[in-house]
């Protein structure tokens, strides 16, 4: 029996660790006082999990096949939980005793920490899937890191989510590849989404006061080593879908500071508009 | 000599050699007089024995029905996952609705056992030549509905279709059987959510109660029409396909749920809803059949919108589907070259 | 549908079979080639027959498998074979093909005799 690739090139290529069951920290206290910087840290994590989770939940009985339909849910709900224990954690660190619904859904856009290129809309499959895909791998090694990391209840979530975001890479850069090198149509479909979504990936690898302060702290990873691992893993696998790599652009970020595009505050107005209009109740 | 001829999407036997094999005498009433006492005898049919083919055709109407239904039923529980009031629901909502979209597929696969391609199964929803649960034409108004769709809904396709877990067509029985299991939490979810409503506050209490007046009629007429007007019934009861009436899967299905919207302080739209203390049954009000066969001709409040959505998503995904099929081939083309 | 039976009104051996060829479809429209899914439920288990799913190469094959079959776990391994590469025994020749096995009754332990009393044989 023929064994297919254990997971895409792109994933296997880094000798991932081994701590697949848990944070192998054993040393790793949980500090007794947290950086004050842990917080928005989390918050950060979660709401790029959250915001992606819900784009990619809106495909939910509208995908392309029946197949991947199902595989886009499953992706959904391993990003939404993945969110759900990153802000459990948060409401815990903050103290406040804010649990991970009040985070979710009584925060404002301004209070959002997450990335700009999650929270775009979701676009056609090929703005979706690469958009997932770019996505994917920055999570696969900010996760890899996370889960060695000196704060041992992140690091137990970061393994957890680095097993599922390590099928994640896997179905976007096959289908990367598939678009690609598919037909000319699925091409320049995917091109375009690239080209469109390129200047949105600088802010993943650019260092805030928060990731500083992390790393520091050996919570975090060096935001800046993992630049080249994406880097490298994006250009084997546009190699692979003979996409051509646009060139690198700037554009003015923020999203880790609260500020957005003008599609979160429309994103969240749907998501938040049940549980706000009755506040304190319950689901 | 029994090796297969292979046909593009599928494996078969030999069709040649079979028919070599065939005894001269077997007519197509002793097949029909066998297949008759296989039935009756309590038989399972697989799909490469021999059926007549209004057999046949019976099943792919009801199993492509069921499975169109549970694709279009994704889309008025979907317009609420982006919604859900809270992450736990959120992420049950989604899964739930993932799983109807499995559904659809394992019930898909048994009639594509029958000889018919899915891609002929989805044109014929999407022209409209096929039927698909009326229920879905409904709108979903409030959170609410999304508790009540759990409880009714798929209350009353669980009590369907755990008697369709003994049907005699194989791969349709195996099909139930794998949704009866995961449709488990389908139903328990639904009823946690209006359960929950229903002890909250009174706005939360009125929208469960609403939701309940507006689903529950149509909840009755999804199992379809009385037996007086079923004409597939007493064929499909012959052939163990179906083996209770609506009506009986109607009475069951209301028998159960009574006692269950009792416990949680909710009303019934129904006033002649009372005990019969003789049948231990439920007698209940007259079904508005007229509403029933008006969303049945796509004259429902959202028949044109679900076919359209389906449509949309159809077209739109075409050119995914052609890029994976294209690239395989190519993929294939460069292992056969002897250059690659 | 007349031409998704055989003359007999036979119908196909298992899934995605046609007898009348793959006319079904309408014109350009794919929703790939099926696949049929075996999955291990733990270690040591054989690989059984779970169901069936469409894709248009053998990665993906795999990667739906995983996604409908294996979403709730309880899967450790996964095959996936196109439908068209399985061979099926004829259905209508099931008494030649398997009766003759059915009646070797010295393939089984308890046609021989031990002494009586004899434990742990």
């Amino acid at each position: 029996m023929r064994e297919t690739r254990p997971i895409t090139s792109a994933a296997s290529r880094s000798s991932g660790p081994s701590n697949e069951l848990g944070p192998l920290t054993p040393s790793s206290p949980i500090a007794p006082s947290s950086p004050p910087k842990l917080f928005p840290f989390l918050l950060g994590l979660a709401d790029d999990r959250l915001v992606l989770g819900h784009r990619l939940s809106e495909w939910c009985g509208h995908g392309p096949i029946l197949e991947e339909d199902i595989a886009l849910a499953n992706i959904a709900l391993d990003l939404v939980g993945q969110a759900t224990l990153l802000l459990n954690l948060a409401g815990k660190i903050e103290g406040k005793g804010r649990s991970e619904d009040a985070l979710a859904y009584f925060r404002d856009g301004g209070e959002f920490r997450n990335l700009h290129i999650v929270e775009l809309p979701k676009g056609d499959y090929a703005y979706t899937i690469v958009r997932q895909f770019l996505f994917d791998v920055y999570s696969y090694h900010v996760l890899e890191q996370l889960q060695k990391g000196a704060h041992r209840e992140l690091a137990g979530i970061a393994a957890k989510g680095f097993k599922e975001v390590r099928y994640h890479v896997r179905h976007s850069s096959e289908w990367v590849v598939r678009m690609g090198d598919g037909t000319d149509e699925s091409h320049a479909r995917a091109q375009k989404a690239l080209d469109d979504l390129w200047r949105f990936t600088p802010e993943m690898f650019r260092p805030d006061a928060v990731d500083i302060e992390m790393q520091e702290h050996g919570i975090g990873p060096d935001l800046t080593a993992l630049k080249p691992q994406w880097d490298g893993v994006v250009r084997e696998v546009m190699g692979r879908s003979t996409l051509v790599m646009p060139a690198d652009s700037y554009m003015i970020g923020g999203g880790r500071n609260g500020k957005h595009t003008e599609f979160l505050g429309h994103m969240l107005a749907e998501m938040q508009i049940v549980a706000r209009s009755h506040p304190g109740a319950e689901w | 000599m029994w090796r297969a001829a292979v046909t593009k999407n599928g494996c078969r036997q030999s069709r040649e050699k079979v028919m070599e094999k065939q005894p001269a005498a077997t007519t197509d009433e002793d097949l029909n007089a066998a297949f008759e006492a296989r039935i009756a005898n309590g038989e399972t049919i697989e799909p490469k024995d021999w059926m007549p083919e209004r057999y046949r055709t019976q099943l792919i109407r009801m199993m492509s029905q069921h499975a169109h239904s549970e694709i279009v039923g994704m889309l008025p529980e979907g317009n609420w996952i982006t919604r859900a009031p809270s992450l736990r629901r959120k992420m049950t909502l989604l899964a739930k609705v993932q799983d109807e979209a499995g559904h659809g597929l394992y019930i898909y696969c048994g009639a594509e056992t029958l000889g018919i391609d899915r891609a002929e199964l989805v044109d014929q929803l999407l022209s409209g030549r096929a039927k698909y649960s009326s229920i879905f034409n409904y709108p979903t108004l409030t959170w609410a509905d999304i508790g009540v769709i759990g409880w009714f809904v798929d209350g009353a396709a669980i009590v369907n279709q755990t008697v369709l877990a003994k049907a005699s067509y194989g791969p349709y029985a195996r099909a139930m059987i794998r949704i009866c299991k995961e449709e488990n939490f389908h139903k328990k979810q639904g009823y946690e959510i209006i359960a929950t409503l229903a002890r909250g506050t009174p706005a939360q209490k009125a929208m469960a109660q609403d939701a309940v007046n507006r689903w529950w009629w149509p909840s009755l007429m999804m199992l379809g029409p009385s037996d007086t007007d079923s004409p597939n019934t007493a064929e499909l009861m012959r052939w163990r396909v179906k083996r209770k009436t609506n009506d009986e899967l109607r009475q069951r299905f209301i028998d159960l749920t009574v006692p269950q919207a009792e416990a949680v302080g909710l009303t019934l739209p129904d006033p002649d809803l009372k005990l019969n203390p003789e049948t231990n049954s439920y007698d209940f009000g007259p079904i508005d059949w007229e509403e029933f066969w008006a969303v049945v001709k796509g004259n429902g409040p959202c028949n044109r919108e679900r076919l359209q959505a389906r449509r949309d998503a159809h077209e739109n995904g075409r050119w995914v589907r052609e890029a994976a099929e294209a690239y395989a081939s190519k993929q294939q083309r460069a292992a056969q070259s002897p250059a690659a | 549908m007349a031409e998704a039976r055989d003359a007999k009104g036979r119908t196909p051996a298992i899934p995605g079979a046609k007898p009348g060829g793959n006319g079904s479809a309408p014109e350009g429209e794919t929703q790939w080639p099926l696949w049929e899914v075996f999955t291990q439920k733990t270690g040591g288990d054989p690989h059984e027959h779970a169901g069936s799913v469409h894709a248009a190469d053998a990665e993906m094959a795999l990667q739906n498998a995983r996604d409908v079959y294996a979403r709730r776990g309880a899967v450790v391994s996964i095959w996936v074979v196109q439908s068209n590469s399985v061979t099926a025994s004829p259905s209508d020749e099931a008494g030649p093909f398997f009766d003759p096995g059915a009646d070797k009754i010295y393939r089984h332990p308890q046609f021989y005799k031990i002494p009586r009393g004899l434990k742990g044989f």
